[in-house]
């Protein structure tokens, strides 16, 4: 890192500063036009194929919906009424017979809405996942799901990018607060001090107590990096740029089979010889508790994705849906009424960020312990 | 759970599993080893400070114990060579007292004696002169008596005359 770290701090105060100018998702220019845009919307070359909404109603849905989903764009706003967006495009990367690459806004800059020509070949963006159509876009929908071959999709998405960014700050912060400790004689300084308190709580309070002293240094690197992973991006979801990162069940799959993955690798015989043929039960019933037992070991991993995923997505969609209320009401009382309860569920989601991010690194530990608990109550079984 | 399905995106699994594992070992190696090791070594550095305060505590303590105790014994034999001392100074008084005793007893009796015999000689000499005197006296006398023949006559009638009265 030769980047000074002055220069630094002022680029980032800097973009911290102009965010509200380009970010703050403005729906009311699109809601008190909304008939006018459905009006302009033929002559416009769209941008959503999909059918646009026609009350506010329908528009909040589908601004909340659009807003849960990756993206294959980063849109901070849209005007409608001029069908402008602004924001950003990101590349695509699609594996179709080798390697192809184009930017998100040759989607847009066609002779036809949503698709893309790369190469000689067509790719349709529907619903933010990409087909390969014919040179005219069409789908062939069965049961409402389009079934054109879908190539593979590598694209730096909004969510890529808001991984790339979570991991570059954590980097930044902690390889900082790691080299402060050197330079200060052994006492942290500069922006990392902020989390020294929550690196020696997870290793005091989650690892610890639940692997044990013996064995939980070798754990430390993902507990601690899978929980500021979580706890930055559910705090980058928070922050009005969209990121729906930890609500995304891609995301949180990754993470349950990671942490399942690392349970099942690191676990001792003897938690084997407890999973696979229980001591102490008949004989009989081992094989069908070896069976529970195994489908228990899927299941602690499936609830952390869950667990995870539904709380950070029903936190978004509450707090949009109650800032989609003030345009709504339209009543000085109402919207002030649903300000207020937008505030105060922000802060309660604030603390969500937190608690995910705890219980999902918690019970990490707690399965990784299992894995290598000690034959301690041999007595028991004999 | 077909919603779910739907909204599985196979490319972002592949770049989120890329990213999240190339940053754990990234922070392993430039965070949190770095990190963890120095906030190991402050602790241990805190425990040992603290540790190797008590064990100073504990050592002036010894130290101070053992110079009261070396002081106490300081006293005591300085008390036990004055108390020698003075017994020693006593019984070599006592000693000459009694030597000087003994021989002035000797001396007075020696001197005793030496009186006596002295005496004894004194007394026999004078006896020796008084005899010898007495005796030229007497001589004397007697000569000086019987050179007068008229007061012999005399005498010798008186005494004669005594006799016939008688």
């Amino acid at each position: 890192m030769v980047i000074s770290n002055k220069a630094l701090r002022f680029i980032i105060a800097t973009f911290v500063i102009c965010l509200p100018f380009i970010s703050f998702a403005n729906p009311e220019t699109a809601t008190t036009n909304a008939q006018n845009v459905e009006s302009q919307e033929g002559s416009k070359s769209g941008h959503e194929a999909h059918a646009e909404p026609t009350d506010v109603k329908s528009e909040i849905k589908e601004f909340i919906n659009h807003h849960l989903l990756d993206a294959h764009d980063f849109t901070f706003n849209a005007n409608k009424e001029t069908g402008e967006h602004y924001g950003f495009s990101l590349p695509i990367i699609l594996w179709d017979n080798g390697l192809q690459m184009f930017s998100s806004s040759e989607f847009h800059h066609g002779p036809i809405a949503d698709v893309a020509e790369h190469n000689g070949n067509f790719y349709k963006i529907h619903h933010e996942k990409i087909y390969k159509t014919d040179a005219s876009g069409e789908l062939t929908e069965e049961h409402g799901h389009p079934t054109n071959v879908r190539p593979l999709d590598l694209s730096i998405t909004k969510s890529v990018f808001g991984i790339l960014t979570v991991a570059l700050v954590m980097f930044l912060v902690f390889a900082g607060l790691a080299k402060s400790y050197a330079k200060n004689g052994g006492i942290s300084s500069g922006v990392g001090r902020f989390f020294e308190p929550l690196v020696l709580y997870v290793r005091d309070e989650i690892a610890i107590p639940n692997i044990g002293e013996k064995h939980y240094k070798k754990y430390m690197s993902y507990l601690l990096t899978i929980f500021f992973f979580i706890l930055f991006l559910n705090i980058l979801g928070l922050a009005p740029f969209g990121f729906n990162v930890t609500g995304n069940i891609t995301i949180t799959l990754s993470l349950a089979v990671l942490t399942y993955l690392i349970t099942t690798f690191t676990a001792n015989k003897n938690y084997w010889s407890h999973m696979l043929w229980m001591p102490g039960v008949p004989v009989i019933l081992r094989p069908v508790l070896a069976l529970i037992e195994l489908l228990g070991t899927i299941i602690k991993p499936f609830s952390l994705m869950i667990r995870l995923y539904a709380n950070m997505m029903a936190g978004h969609v509450v707090l949009m849906s109650i800032i989609g209320l003030m345009f709504i009401f339209k009543s000085w009382i109402g919207s002030s009424l649903s300000f207020v309860l937008a505030f105060a569920l922000s802060i309660l989601e604030i603390l969500v960020a937190f608690l995910q991010a705890y219980i999902f690194t918690m019970l990490s530990s707690l399965y990784f312990g299992a894995g290598n608990e000690e034959h301690h109550h041999e007595e028991a079984h004999h | 759970m077909d919603k779910l399905i739907n909204d599985f995106s196979f490319g972002l699994f592949i770049w989120q599993v890329l990213i999240f594992v190339g940053l754990i070992f990234l922070l392993k190696k430039f965070a949190w080893k770095p990190i963890l090791d120095a906030v190991n070594d402050r602790e241990e550095g805190i425990k040992n400070a603290l540790l190797s305060a008590e064990n100073a505590k504990k050592e002036m303590q010894n130290l101070q114990a053992d110079n009261q105790r070396i002081l106490q014994e300081a006293r005591l034999e300085r008390d036990n060579m004055l108390k020698e001392a003075r017994e020693m100074k006593d019984k070599m008084v006592d000693d000459a007292k009694t030597e000087a005793q003994a021989q002035g007893q000797k001396m007075i009796d020696q001197a005793k004696a030496a009186i006596e015999s002295e005496k004894n000689a004194a007394m026999a000499e004078l006896k020796l002169q008084v005899s010898t005197l007495s005796l030229s006296i007497a001589e004397k006398l007697l000569k000086e008596e019987l050179s007068n023949k008229e007061a012999q006559t005399k005498l010798v009638e008186k005494l004669l005359g005594d006799v016939k009265l008688n």
